[in-house]
Formats: structure tokens, C-alpha cells, sequence
């Protein structure tokens, strides 16, 4: 339990570190050692399929944020209104720890979760699918449907950054030469 | 990198040889992560995720010209559909034994690689689309500029 909250100070501290830091580099690299955090304490609460797919994810959301935040002069807002905000926030947070305070009564408590489904799942699981990893045969197999719409959802998000992020239509005609089709 | 020539485009030679003994370290372990997906952890999505990153290491140290000319747009997006139509097309022909999604490929012995009946055929789909997807993404998103450069 104690590397579990360490872990958790040390999350916190990042994200805050990436939230107030001036330099864009650095806040980046805050957001990486947040996400190399969570996947640890993904492996400890013995999620490995979770860990490694946390893991090398955050590796490209790190290096699609270096190559697209680098070399790119991003405006810093900064109001004057720091009371009204501080306020907001302060409130907004409040009510959020109170309606959460309310609604993790009744959950079951940590590492005691319920098993209703779940142990069906782990008792026939390997009879019924042949799969000796119970996440694969949970994802694909019992709630394949499920996969497939977060395929659709994927296929969809792809779409649709190729459909905004193309050069069609934005290039000027004199450099046509340059990206012909786009994508 | 605007003032460069087209041939030296790219890193320094320090990370072109590296990138050159890692990178297909990087892709035969993606490789292994969702083909064994239904045995140890991993699976289609985390496999196909690492697939992309070799090919993203590539562009990153070798310039675009080289890593689009082994991976070009066309069998990008041809990866992504195809990935797609094999998902769909497994979960149809589930109809063949009674209903959408069955597992009508026979289980073998757990523990081996040839087992599990559709799983490991969904993982390769899923990674197809997820590798070939991201990779799109990555392009679009850092290589052709939202905002054309106004030094080249």
C-alpha cells in the first residue's frame, strides 16, 4: 500500500509541476513521468495487460506532443481575474470531492471488489475459449461486440484527423507540387 | 531542418545507427507482444501501438522520404481498412455455427500459439488497424503542418 501512495504523491506532483511550469518542454516531459507513473501503479495493482498498453501509449502521446509543441511559440493566457478564478475552482472542487465523498460510500472497499460476473468469467473462462489470458478472452470473445465499436470509434477518430489535418484545399496552387493528394 | 538538403535530412549519424540496429528489435517485439496476445499480456491494441512507434522511430531519426517509401500512404490506409473488413468479416462468419462473435474455430491446447480459435486472428486485425491508424494520425498530425512553415 505505501509504493502505491507514493506513487500517487509523485503523480500529483507531476501534473502539477506540467500545469505551472513555463517552460513547454519540460511541462511535457512532466506529463511523460505522470504517465510512467500511472503504469506502475497499474503493474502493482497486477494489470499488466493495462501497464503495457498505458506505457506505450504515453510513449507516442510524448513524442507526438514534443514534435507538434516544440519550435511553436503557443500563447500563455493569463488573466487578471485570479480571485474570480481561484473561487471557481475552489468551489468547483469542493462540490466534486463532496458528491464523491457521497457516492464512494456505497462502492465495496478497495480490493474487496464484487464478483458476480467476473468470477464466472475467471472459473470457465479457459474452458470456454481456450484463452489462457482471461483479458483477451474477456475482450474478444465474451465483449467482442464492445471491441467493435471501439474499433468504429477508432476507425471513425482516424477519419477524421486525416479529413481536418489534409492539405487538400488548403495549399496555396503554387506549391501543389509539394503534397499532391494528401491523405 | 528547412536549411538542410533532401539527402542528410533526418538526425545525426549517432542516432541513425542506433535507430538502425533498434529498429527492427522494436518491430519483431511488437510482433511477438500481439501474436501472443491470448497467452501472456499484451493483445492486438498494445501490439499494433508498438508496431507504429518502429515505424515512427524511423521517421523520426531517417526523415519522411525514407520511413513513407517502406511504409507508404496508400498501404497505410489500405493496413487500416483491412483491418477492419478481417474484424467484421470473423465476427459474420461466426453465423456459420449460430450467432454474431462465435468462436467457431476449434480451441487447441491451452498455453500454445495455435490455440484459442478467433482470438489471436482479432488481435491481428485490431493491431493492424490500430499500427496502421496511428501511424496516419502521426503523420498528419506532425509531418503535413496544420499551419504551412513560412521559412521553406
Amino acid at each position: 500500500m505505501f509504493e502505491l501512495y507514493f506513487l500517487l504523491i509523485f503523480m500529483i506532483i507531476g501534473a502539477v509541476i506540467a500545469i505551472e511550469i513555463k517552460d513547454l518542454l519540460s511541462s511535457v516531459i512532466a506529463v511523460g513521468a505522470v504517465g510512467l507513473g500511472l503504469s506502475i501503479v497499474f503493474l502493482i495493482l497486477k494489470a499488466p495487460d493495462v501497464a503495457i498498453t498505458q506505457l506505450v501509449v504515453e510513449i507516442l502521446c510524448l513524442i507526438i506532443l514534443i514534435r507538434a509543441t516544440l519550435k511553436k511559440d503557443l500563447p500563455f493566457s493569463t488573466t487578471g481575474r485570479w480571485f474570480l478564478n481561484t473561487l471557481i475552482t475552489v468551489l468547483f472542487i469542493a462540490s466534486f470531492l463532496f458528491v464523491s465523498w457521497k457516492a464512494l460510500r456505497d462502492l465495496p472497499e478497495f480490493g474487496n471488489p464484487l464478483m458476480r460476473v467476473a468470477s464466472a468469467y475467471l472459473r470457465d473462462g479457459l474452458l470456454q475459449t481456450g484463452s489462457t489470458n482471461i483479458v483477451a478472452s474477456v475482450i474478444l470473445d465474451y465483449r467482442a461486440y464492445d471491441t467493435l465499436g471501439e474499433a468504429t470509434v477508432l476507425f471513425t477518430a482516424v477519419i477524421g484527423v486525416l479529413a481536418v489535418a489534409r492539405l487538400i484545399g488548403r495549399k496555396k496552387p503554387e506549391d501543389k507540387d509539394v503534397e499532391e493528394d494528401g491523405f | 531542418m528547412g536549411s538542410k538538403s533532401k539527402n542528410e535530412q533526418g538526425m545525426t549519424l549517432i542516432v541513425k545507427t542506433i535507430t538502425r540496429l533498434t529498429v527492427g528489435l522494436i518491430l519483431l517485439y511488437g510482433i511477438y507482444i500481439l501474436s501472443h496476445g491470448h497467452v501472456s499480456p499484451g493483445g492486438g491494441f498494445a501490439g499494433g501501438v508498438i508496431i507504429a512507434l518502429s515505424f515512427i522511430h524511423l521517421m523520426l531519426a531517417y526523415g519522411k522520404e525514407v520511413a513513407l517509401k517502406r511504409l507508404p500512404k496508400g498501404v497505410t490506409s489500405f493496413f487500416e481498412s483491412m483491418g477492419a473488413i478481417i474484424f467484421l468479416s470473423i465476427a459474420l462468419l461466426g453465423f456459420t455455427g449460430g450467432y454474431f462473435f462465435l468462436n467457431f474455430i476449434s480451441k487447441g491446447e491451452p498455453f500454445r500459439l495455435f490455440s484459442a480459435g478467433i482470438i489471436p486472428i482479432l488481435n491481428i486485425a485490431i493491431s493492424l488497424k490500430v499500427g496502421a491508424g496511428l501511424f496516419a494520425i502521426f503523420v498528419a498530425l506532425v509531418l503535413l503542418k496544420l499551419f504551412p512553415p513560412e521559412d521553406d
